[in-house]
C-alpha cells in the first residue's frame, strides 16, 4: 500500500511535467527542451519567495505559475518565433531551445551559486496521516490535489474554451486555422505560457517533496518526461498522466518485487515493451496517411 | 637597413637563449631564494613560497571546495602573520572536472610552484595527480578518501583519512552501542567514492557479524527515496547504513523520517556535513557519522581555528574547511623542517611528518603517505554532532 501510494506521489508529478511537455507538441509539433530547465528555475524561484519574501505556500505556488507562464513566453519569443519560417524549424527550435535552457541554468547558477538548496524547514506543516498503514504527509496529498486539478482545468480549457478550439484548430492545420480568422501567433504564444506555467508548478512540488532543488534536477526528469510522453502518445493529454502514474509506479514496483538496482531498467524496459505493441503509445491516434 | 636587421636578430637570438636559460632554471634561478636559513620556527626565506591549489569551486563538488578554500585561505594568512616564510597562495577552480584538474596540474607543475594541493574528487585525482609525480611536484590531497590514491606515486601525500580507516570504527562503535543485529544497506552505485565506501561497510559489517537483510542501490542524482525506504522499512532492520553524498543524504534522511522509520541511520563520510543539520532539521536527529575531524574535539589547535573561522566567515567550518587548514600547517611544517620550499625538499619534509599537533588532533604521515590520526564516530544531538559513546 504504502509503494502503491509512493508511486502515484512521484507519478503525479511526472504527469504534469509530462503534460505541459506534451502540450506544445501536441497543439504546435515543436519539442520544447527548455522545459525541464524552467522545472529547475520554478524550484529555486520557490524557495527564494518563501525563504527571503517570507510569502506562504499557498502564495507561492500560484506566483510560480505565473513566472513559469513568463518563462513559456520569453521561451515561444526567443527560441521558437524568430526561426518558425525556416524549413527545419522543427530541429532548430530544438536546438535553440536546448541553448535556452543552457542560458537559464547559467542564470541560476549566477545567482544562486551551486549549492543544493530546499524550502524553509517549517514552510509546509509536517502532518502526517496513516491511510491503511502507510504514512502520507499533507504535502503528498496537496501535491496529487494540485496536480489532478491542474491537469483537469487544463483538459476543460483544451476541449471546451475558445482558446482550447483555436489550439485544436492549430494542431490540425495552422495555416488552416489563421485562414479561419484564428490568431495563430497568440494561441502559439498562450500554449507555451500555459506548457511552462504546468512544469513549473512541478518543479516547485517536486522540490517541496524531496526536500531538495539543484542545478541538474530538470535533466534528471528530462528523460523520464520524454518517456512518459512517448508512452502516452504524443501530443496526447490524458496519455501523459497515464504515462507518468505508470512510469511512477513502474519505478516503484521494480524496487519492490526485483531489486533497487534494476530499477531504470525494467521501467524503461516496460516503456518499450509497451511501445512494441502499440507503437503509437497508449493513447496516441494513428496516422492514417490520407491519399 | 641590413645593420639594423642583423641587430634585430641577434637581439632575438639572445632573447631565446635567455629564454631557454629561464626554463631550464626554473628550478635553479627562482629555487634558490627559495632556501632559507635556520630551521623549524627560526627558518627564514627570502622569496614567497608559491603554493597551487587546484579546488572544485563550481559544479557538482562546489560545496566542498568552498569550504576548502576558505581552509586553505584562512591557513595562509595565519601562517604569513608568522616570521620567516610567507606563502602565495593561488586557488584555481577544477570545475568538478577531471579535465579541468589535469590542465590546472600542467600549469602548476609548470610554473614552478612548490607544491600542489587538491584536487577535491578522488575521480579527479586519479586523473590529475600523475602529472605533478611524472613532473616531480609534490602533492598533498585534502579531501580524496578514495584507496590508492597515495599509491600513485612517492610525491602524493594525504591529510585526509581514508573510508577505510573510518568507517570500520564507525561500524565498530555504533553496532556496540545500539546493539545492531539486522541491519539494511543503501549506497549510491554510479559514484567511485560511495561505492568503494560501501564496499568497506560492507565487509566492517561482516566483521562485526552483523547480518544484512537487505542492500539497496540508488542514483548519486537520486532525490526520491521513498520507494526503497519502504522496502527498508518493510524488512525491519536495528538500522540502516547509508554510503552516500551529502546531497542525497538530506532528502533520504528527511524522507525516511516522514515514513516513520525511527532507526539510527549511520552513514558514510558523505554525510559528514553540517548541512546535514541545517537541512533535515529535525529529521538529522539521531543519524550516526563517522568523521576524520572531531569538530567538537578541546584541544587548543581546533578551539583556535573553530573561533578564528567563525569570525573570517560567519558560520561553522565543516570537515573539508578542518583538513584543508591542516593541510597548510603540514605543508608550513615541511618547509621549514629544512628551511627550504623546493619541490624535493618538501617532499621529504612530508614524509617526516610525525605527531605534529593540528586541528585534526595528532598527526602523522606513515610510510605509505597516508595520514594516521584518531577518527571520531558522532551522532546527531539537538542539532549538533556530539561524541557517540
Amino acid at each position: 500500500m504504502q509503494q502503491l501510494l509512493n508511486g502515484l506521489f512521484i507519478g503525479s508529478i511526472y504527469a504534469l511535467f509530462a503534460i505541459g511537455f506534451t502540450l506544445v507538441f501536441g497543439v504546435l509539433d515543436r519539442l520544447n527542451l527548455a522545459h525541464p530547465a524552467v522545472f529547475a528555475v520554478s524550484a529555486f524561484v520557490g524557495i527564494e519567495l518563501v525563504e527571503v519574501a517570507g510569502l506562504s505556500i499557498w502564495l507561492t505556488l500560484p506566483i510560480v505559475f505565473v513566472v513559469g507562464g513568463l518563462l513559456g513566453i520569453i521561451i515561444e519569443r526567443v527560441a521558437f518565433r524568430p526561426l518558425k519560417n525556416r524549413p527545419d524549424a522543427h530541429f532548430a527550435g530544438l536546438i535553440s531551445s536546448i541553448a535556452l535552457a543552457g542560458m537559464f541554468i547559467a542564470l541560476l547558477q549566477w545567482r544562486y551559486g551551486p549549492n543544493t538548496r530546499r524550502f524553509p524547514a517549517d514552510s509546509f506543516p509536517s502532518t502526517t496521516f496513516t491511510i491503511f498503514g502507510a504514512q502520507v504527509t499533507l504535502l503528498q496529498v496537496a501535491i496529487l490535489v494540485i496536480s489532478v486539478v491542474l491537469m483537469v482545468a487544463l483538459a476543460l480549457l483544451v476541449a471546451r474554451s475558445r482558446l482550447g478550439r483555436g489550439m485544436r484548430a492549430i494542431a490540425e492545420n495552422p495555416t488552416a486555422a489563421r485562414v479561419l480568422g484564428i490568431n495563430v501567433d497568440r494561441v502559439t504564444m498562450t500554449t507555451f505560457a500555459i506548457s511552462s506555467a504546468l512544469g513549473a508548478v512541478a518543479g516547485a512540488l517536486f522540490a517541496m517533496n524531496v526536500n531538495s532543488a539543484q542545478l541538474g534536477m530538470g535533466s534528471a526528469i528530462e528523460l523520464k518526461g520524454l518517456a512518459v510522453i512517448i508512452v502516452g502518445g504524443m501530443g496526447s493529454l490524458p496519455g501523459a498522466l497515464v504515462g507518468g502514474l505508470l512510469l511512477g509506479l513502474a519505478e516503484v514496483f521494480a524496487v519492490q518485487y526485483l531489486s533497487s538496482s534494476w530499477r531504470d531498467l525494467v521501467a524503461f524496459g516496460l516503456l518499450f515493451l509497451i511501445l512494441l505493441v502499440r507503437p503509437q503509445g497508449l493513447f496516441g491516434a494513428r496516422k492514417v496517411r490520407e491519399v | 637597413m641590413r645593420t639594423n636587421l642583423f641587430t634585430l636578430t641577434a637581439a632575438a637570438g639572445a632573447l631565446a637563449l635567455a629564454l631557454t636559460a629561464c626554463g631550464s632554471d626554473d628550478g635553479g634561478g627562482s629555487d634558490a631564494a627559495l632556501v632559507g636559513e635556520g630551521t623549524g620556527d627560526d627558518c627564514v626565506i627570502e622569496a614567497e613560497v608559491p603554493v597551487g591549489a587546484a579546488l572544485s569551486l563550481t559544479g557538482a563538488a562546489a560545496s566542498y571546495g568552498e569550504s576548502q578554500q576558505n581552509g586553505l585561505k584562512l591557513a595562509a594568512e595565519h601562517l604569513n602573520e608568522k616570521e620567516g616564510v610567507t606563502y602565495a597562495l593561488t586557488v584555481e577552480d577544477d570545475q568538478t572536472d577531471p579535465k579541468q584538474g589535469i590542465s590546472l596540474f600542467e600549469t602548476f607543475a609548470g610554473d614552478g610552484t612548490s607544491v600542489i594541493i587538491g584536487p577535491t574528487l578522488s575521480n579527479t585525482a586519479f586523473q590529475a595527480q600523475p602529472i605533478a609525480q611524472d613532473e616531480g611536484v609534490p602533492v598533498l590531497a585534502i579531501s580524496n578518501t578514495a584507496a590508492g590514491i597515495t599509491e600513485q606515486g612517492d610525491y602524493i601525500f594525504r591529510d585526509s583519512l581514508t573510508e577505510g580507516q573510518v568507517i570500520p570504527q564507525t561500524v565498530a562503535t555504533s553496532v556496540e552501542t545500539y546493539g545492531l543485529e539486522n541491519v539494511i544497506v543503501m549506497y549510491s552505485n554510479d559514484d567511485a567514492f560511495t561505492e568503494s565506501g560501501y564496499e568497506v561497510m560492507a565487509s566492517s559489517l561482516e566483521e562485526e557479524g552483523v547480518t544484512v537483510l537487505e542492500t539497496l542501490t540508488f542514483s548519486k542524482a537520486d532525490t526520491d527515496f521513498r520507494a526503497l525506504l519502504t522496502e527498508a522499512k518493510n524488512a525491519e532492520p536495528d538500522a540502516i547504513f547509508v554510503s552516500g553524498l551529502i546531497e542525497a543524504a538530506i532528502p533520504l534522511v528527511t524522507q525516511a523520517r516522514e515514513l516513520g522509520i525511527e532507526v539510527p541511520i549511520i552513514g558514510g563520510n558523505g554525510f559528514n556535513n553540517p548541512q546535514l543539520m541545517t537541512d533535515a532539521g529535525e529529521a538529522s536527529e539521531g543519524v550516526v557519522v563517522g568523521a576524520a575531524w572531531n569538530s567538537a574535539s578541546d584541544n587548543p589547535e581546533n578551539a583556535a581555528f573553530l573561533e578564528a573561522y567563525e569570525t573570517e566567515f560567519g558560520s561553522q567550518p565543516d570537515q573539508f574547511a578542518a583538513q584543508a587548514y591542516t593541510g597548510m600547517m603540514l605543508i608550513d611544517h615541511a618547509v621549514r623542517e629544512q628551511c627550504s620550499a623546493e619541490r624535493d625538499a618538501i617532499k621529504a619534509g612530508l614524509g617526516n611528518i610525525s605527531e605534529v599537533p593540528s586541528v585534526l588532533g595528532t598527526i602523522s604521515i606513515n610510510e605509505n603517505r597516508d595520514a594516521e590520526h584518531p577518527a571520531v564516530v558522532q551522532v546527531v544531538k539537538d542539532g549538533k554532532f556530539t561524541v557517540l559513546n
